[in-house]
């Protein structure tokens, strides 16, 4: 090579530079230009009123309820199983073969993409139970898509409980299931949450697999059984069919804020309470 | 230790149920995908569902390979953009940036991954592909406004996970390949990335897992034509958007073959899938 070791190392980081500053620069465009173009849609009427003209008029409070609705059945299931299967691989086994295969499906299923569990959820829970296109049907869908986090992030919260806490607790006469109860879950109880919290984001920005699960129909949702559409949904469809773009962009705006607010939160959860592997 | 009460047998056997949730729920999954999409691959041949080139579903005409090649165009499209600016930050933000600035877009760049996809997809169509249209020609929609627009969105993964990797490699390797009077890129390049290769690599593979399997951002860019396109200005169709775009509609063996379809793509992520678990495997050991 002809240039100096000097120059090239000057070169190469004027290029690293100019890399890293498209990258946070795009990255940061999409977040303005959302929150620039929504936020002049949003007011009080816009959450507070349901949509009106397929969502030409009025505002969004339907899908909000809808969203929060299906958020909370993936979460009521998803969570116990997720909790459960944590403990079970920190305290009641040691690393075997039985250990690798519940990690390797839970990774396994974390790298599904949504259309597969909404095909899923559509031939099992739409058809097959025949719940058809509901708010059940969707939450149970997003539980399974959401379980493999909560799995990873309450397995890592409930590692790190020092080893002497149990220690103690079994010293004074505890069994392995009080020491879990009443020692290690609530020191985990902040790394947990964090897992919660990371889901509650995934559901609600989700919209392949709640699709052809929840339906798209644009009412107030009435019953578990009632066909609804989500945020997700709604800003896709708006988008997407070019019905209104003012009313997407605001749709857009609520849907990022809530990402960024849960995002935030997780965020310091984690700094604070989990250590970070590496 | 304590010893295992009748009790406690009773909530180990119990937890152990439910710890095979997960394993359950992928098991159920690839059952029912491969129960409603097979039976249709082998009435008209797998041959003619790989490499059949006409997709006319009202004319039982289920050939998937256009499909099959938009996916792998659009997927490569996103690394050939994704993975250089990616690593690129990853190495910056590791190795020669301020450490404030680091602790600060590290978050930033973290957040952005929470991004919903509708979202990019969205932007894509109202800045990415009116600029393609108006500068490079064809219709906007096309194979290079989708693999953009996925290139984006796998950078948060590619990052994070380079990041992480990158920091695993000690410091003693850094202080040593510094001592023998190296400087810092060329430690970078040939000692760092080295050493932090199958983490990196892991990480690679996980972003191009979620652009395979992205699916609605790449309907709202890509034009959705399902045809081969002959130029990456032209429309595209992946495997992802065949199953979203007729789903809502698609009866009979129409709705079987979109099914295949998943199986085809179940198959592609699951290979990758574990080429990506083995990898991070082998770092953890080393």
């Amino acid at each position: 090579m002809l240039l100096s070791p000097k120059t090239e190392q000057k070169i190469v980081q004027a290029f690293l530079y100019f890399f890293t500053s498209i990258a946070v620069l795009v990255l940061l465009f999409i977040l303005v230009v959302i929150l620039k173009n929504g936020l002049p849609q949003l007011s009080l009427e816009f959450l507070t009123k349901n949509p009106a003209d397929m969502g030409r008029e009025g505002g969004i409070l339907s899908t909000i309820v809808a969203t929060i609705f299906l958020t909370f059945i993936a979460l009521l299931v998803a969570t116990p199983l997720g909790v459960g299967t944590a403990i079970y691989l920190t305290e009641y086994t040691i690393e075997s073969r039985l250990t690798r295969i519940i990690r390797f499906g839970a990774e396994c299923l974390a790298g599904i993409p949504s259309i597969i569990f909404g095909l899923f959820g559509f031939i099992l829970f739409v058809n097959k139970l025949k719940f058809g296109w509901s708010i059940l049907s969707g939450g149970l869908t997003l539980a399974f898509m959401v379980l493999p986090t909560i799995i990873r992030t309450s397995e890592e919260a409930i590692k790190s409980v020092p080893q002497a806490y149990r220690l103690v607790s079994f010293s004074l006469g505890s069994t392995r299931w009080q020491a879990i109860t009443r020692v290690v879950l609530p020191s985990a109880v902040p790394g947990i949450v964090t897992g919660i919290i990371l889901s509650i984001g995934r559901s609600i920005g989700e919209t392949a697999a709640v699709i052809f699960t929840a339906g798209s129909a644009l009412r107030m949702p009435s019953s578990l059984f009632s066909s609804s559409r989500t945020m997700a949904v709604h800003f896709y469809i708006l988008a997407k069919e070019g019905v209104s773009m003012p009313k997407a962009y605001g749709t857009a705006a609520v849907l990022v804020i809530a990402i960024l607010i849960i995002n935030i939160m997780t965020y310091y959860l984690m700094e604070k309470y989990i250590k970070r592997k590496s | 230790m304590t010893k295992l009460d009748k009790n406690d047998r009773l909530i180990r056997i119990s937890l152990l149920v439910v710890a095979f949730s997960a394993v359950s729920v992928l098991a159920v999954i690839t059952i029912f995908i491969f129960e409603q999409g097979t039976p249709i691959m082998f009435k008209y041949g797998l041959k003619s569902f790989l490499f059949g080139q006409d997709w006319y579903p009202s004319e039982k005409s289920f050939g998937l390979l256009p499909m099959i090649v938009g996916s792998l165009m659009v997927t490569f499209g996103a690394l050939i953009i994704g993975v250089p600016l990616g690593l690129a930050s990853a190495i910056f933000l590791t190795e020669f940036s301020h450490r404030r600035l680091t602790r600060f877009l590290k978050p930033v760049i973290e957040l952005l991954a929470g991004i919903p996809s509708v979202v990019y997809g969205f932007i894509g169509l109202m800045f990415l592909v009116p600029f393609i249209r108006e500068n490079f020609g064809g219709p906007g929609l096309s194979v290079l406004a989708a693999s953009i627009i996925l290139g984006i969105m796998i950078l948060p993964t590619v990052i994070s996970i380079a990041i992480d990797s990158i920091r695993a490699v000690p410091d003693s390797y850094r202080e040593g390949s510094i001592a023998l009077g190296a400087t810092k890129w060329q430690t970078v390049r040939m000692v760092v990335l080295p050493a932090a290769r199958s983490g990196i690599v892991a990480g690679i593979i996980l972003g191009m897992g979620r652009a395979i399997g992205e699916t609605m951002a790449v309907i709202m860019v890509a034009g959705n034509a399902a045809d081969i396109p002959g130029s990456i200005l032209q429309p595209v169709r992946t495997l992802t958007s065949n199953i979203a775009l007729e789903m809502g509609y698609a009866s009979g063996e129409h709705r079987e073959a979109l099914f295949a379809t998943g199986v085809i793509l179940f198959i592609i992520i699951m290979i990758l899938n574990t080429i990506a678990n083995l990898t991070s495997a082998r770092q953890k050991k080393r």
